[in-house]
């Protein structure tokens, strides 16, 4: 795509301090006072500690860490659900903290749209119902709003569930009807916090699926929030690593798996499986391109590539891009390496 | 000093206080009085012709209504057949009259509370301030004795159906107030948190999530508030307010034991029956909670 990387949310230097008056201390904690520190000195709780991120347009990024991480206060700060105690959020160029009560309300109505990890539906009101809720805010007629979310309904696989009340539903139909009403807006920017974080391992792996092909067909900018690294690698695009209110470390999945930024982060990625997520690309010797013998696609998995690396003249490939052309090379040897995770200098387990 | 008798305010004093309290409160009744009973008006009309309706309406009719009501609400045939035969009997018994007189302050004075309280209500749940300033006013309508409000309300507005109804509200307004406040704010915070992050405004908010999600708990405050008047029937009837509460009186002054006991029955018997069917009626509002089998 052309526009890949125009910057549709820019958050710059955010911080957000939970207390009683968070104004009186945030002096300090530009200055770099850490969190234990504030909390000691002056019984505030950090919550973002200088929050910087470019959020490209119509990509997954996906904003990972565990829990207290503030990665849940983060994703709310996108559409001011909280508001920041220091920063700056502009979406498509616009100031985000500078809008107005209706400006906001606006921004929520047609920009940006959100999915929870508990759901968060009417339980009053019909699966059609609350598909065309965000659609009857807008202040769609109502025959359009029927006719529009009937159409996402269908999509998310609910056909025939219309007149179901949430409660008469399974977790993961009702994050099918969460996902629905998110997309009936048409908004740009779909904001999920943890959304499928509440579900079975089966049904999230399909909700990830689902989620997938929809992005393959809309091309939204997609916001998502996890805990779950097997779940940030298949899905994003790109990945923001957040421990202590901070990003620790921000790239594409092979850069974070190939090139762990701490201790931490090594840690978090030993117990992946490093065949399945690891690209041949990533691994690749650029250059050197006979173009002679066997032929992998870049975007192969090192399980899918060792079979044919086996087999080829000298245990080596050629790795070849979309359109065919030869980018570089890959061996066995270099494959098998990669296998291995890297080793942290000390045991972490117990640090969050 | 002596520490058994407690320091008193001097005789004199007290009483020129209490004379003085007395003594405005009739400035202001007089001032004020009729101006405020031009203001009931409309009400006292109301009640009137709510009245005069019941009674003039032909006895299958309302029995009619009677089961079609207790049906509705509760869509069960024994509650309803049950209602029916509690009216005939009280009919047999010569009580039809006073029972009309009393479903209808009952029912004007359910009418008042839910129009009054329900705003309040609401905006308690908003304010947290209004919250704390309105909870002690509502805890002095509940427990302070009936006949010490009846005095002021009697002294402005006299004897009769208005002072009746008031005295009657002050008592059973509280629970409607108290449950819609504690509905709204009981109210699931990740459901408001998605209204909100879909660009819901403060009206939509309140009637499209708040209210109907709080509407079991409002609709025990209407069950609650039915109650309440209805027991404030007896002594509504002390400032001249006609039905089941004048017998009961009567046969309380004169030591007529059957006379008391039947027309507190026929009390008891509409307040079984409106408890029943409200509640029932309650019950089918969160059907959707209960709804599926699934978890």
């Amino acid at each position: 795509m052309a526009d890949h990387d125009n910057i549709k949310v820019k958050i710059k230097s955010l911080y957000k301090v939970f207390g009683d008056n968070p104004q009186s201390v945030i002096g300090e904690v530009q200055q770099g006072m850490g969190k234990p520190e504030l909390l000691e000195k002056h019984g505030h709780v950090l919550g973002l500690n200088n929050i910087s991120l470019e959020i490209p347009e119509r990509k997954i990024q996906v904003i990972m860490g565990l829990s207290g991480s503030g990665k849940s206060t983060l994703i709310r700060h996108i559409n001011r659900l909280i508001e920041p105690t220091a920063g700056e959020i502009w979406i498509d160029g616009e100031d985000v903290l500078s809008m107005d009560e209706a400006a906001l309300r606006d921004l929520r109505r047609f920009k940006t749209s959100m999915v929870f990890q508990k759901f968060g539906l009417l339980p009053h009101r019909t699966v059609q119902q609350n598909v065309e809720y965000g659609l009857k805010i807008q202040g769609v007629a109502d025959a359009e709003a029927h006719e529009r979310s009937a159409r996402w309904i269908a999509r998310v696989g609910l056909a025939g569930f219309e007149d179901h009340y949430p409660g008469q539903l399974s977790g993961g139909m009702q994050q099918r009807v969460g996902l629905a009403r998110a997309l009936a807006t048409d908004a740009e920017i779909l904001l999920m916090d943890e959304a499928f974080s509440a579900l079975d391992p089966l049904i999230r792996t399909d909700m990830q699926n689902i989620l997938l092909d929809l992005q393959e067909e809309l091309h939204k900018t997609i916001i998502f929030i996890t805990h779950d690294l097997d779940e940030a690698l298949r899905i994003g695009d790109n990945i923001a690593i957040l421990r202590d209110g901070a990003v620790i470390q921000e790239g594409d999945p092979q850069e974070i798996i190939m090139t762990p930024a701490d201790d931490y982060i090594t840690d978090f990625i030993r117990d992946i499986n490093r065949s399945k997520v690891i690209k041949v690309r990533s691994i690749m010797s650029p250059g050197g391109v006979s173009g002679q013998g066997a032929q992998i696609p870049a975007d192969t998995s090192l399980e899918a590539a060792l079979a044919p690396l086996s087999k080829a003249e000298n245990q080596t490939c050629t790795v070849v891009d979309k359109s065919g052309a030869p980018v570089g090379t890959v061996s066995l040897n270099g494959a098998i390496a990669a296998l291995t995770p890297p080793e942290s200098d000390e045991p972490v387990a117990m640090q969050y | 000093m002596d520490w058994t008798e407690f320091p008193e305010m001097g005789r004199e004093e007290l009483r020129d206080l209490k004379k003085g309290i007395d003594a405005s409160f009739r400035e202001f009744s007089r001032a004020y009085g009729e101006s405020l009973e031009a203001f009931f008006n409309p009400l006292l009309q109301f009640m009137i012709w709510f009245e005069r309706l019941l009674l003039a309406t032909p006895w299958p009719i309302i029995l009619a209504v009677v089961a079609a009501f207790s049906y509705l609400g509760s869509r069960s045939w024994k509650i309803s057949i049950g209602a029916v035969l509690a009216f005939l009997a009280i009919g047999y018994l010569g009580m039809w009259e006073d029972t009309m007189a009393t479903l209808a302050i009952v029912l004007v004075a359910t009418m008042v509370c839910i129009a009054v309280g329900i705003p309040i209500g609401i905006l308690m749940a908003r304010y947290n301030r209004a919250q704390s300033l309105i909870t002690p006013v509502l805890d002095i309508m509940q427990t302070i004795p009936s006949f010490v409000y009846l005095i002021p309300v009697v002294m402005l507005l006299g004897i009769g159906k208005v002072p009746g109804l008031l005295a009657v509200c002050i008592y059973a307004v509280p629970p409607i107030v108290r449950l819609t406040n504690l509905g709204i704010r009981l109210v699931d915070r990740e459901v408001l948190e998605a209204a909100d992050a879909f660009g819901a405004n403060y009206r939509q908010k309140l009637f499209g999530v708040q209210i109907p999600l709080a509407l079991p708990n409002i609709f025990a405050g209407v069950n609650q508030t039915i109650m309440m008047a209805l027991s404030m029937v007896v002594i509504a009837s002390m400032i001249g307010v006609k039905g089941l509460g004048v017998p009961v009186l009567r046969a309380i002054s004169n030591q007529y034991l059957a006379l008391g006991l039947m027309n507190g029955l026929a009390i008891v018997v509409l307040a079984i029956i409106i408890d029943r069917v409200t509640q029932s009626y309650g019950r089918r509002l969160q059907a959707h909670r209960n709804g599926g089998d699934h978890g």
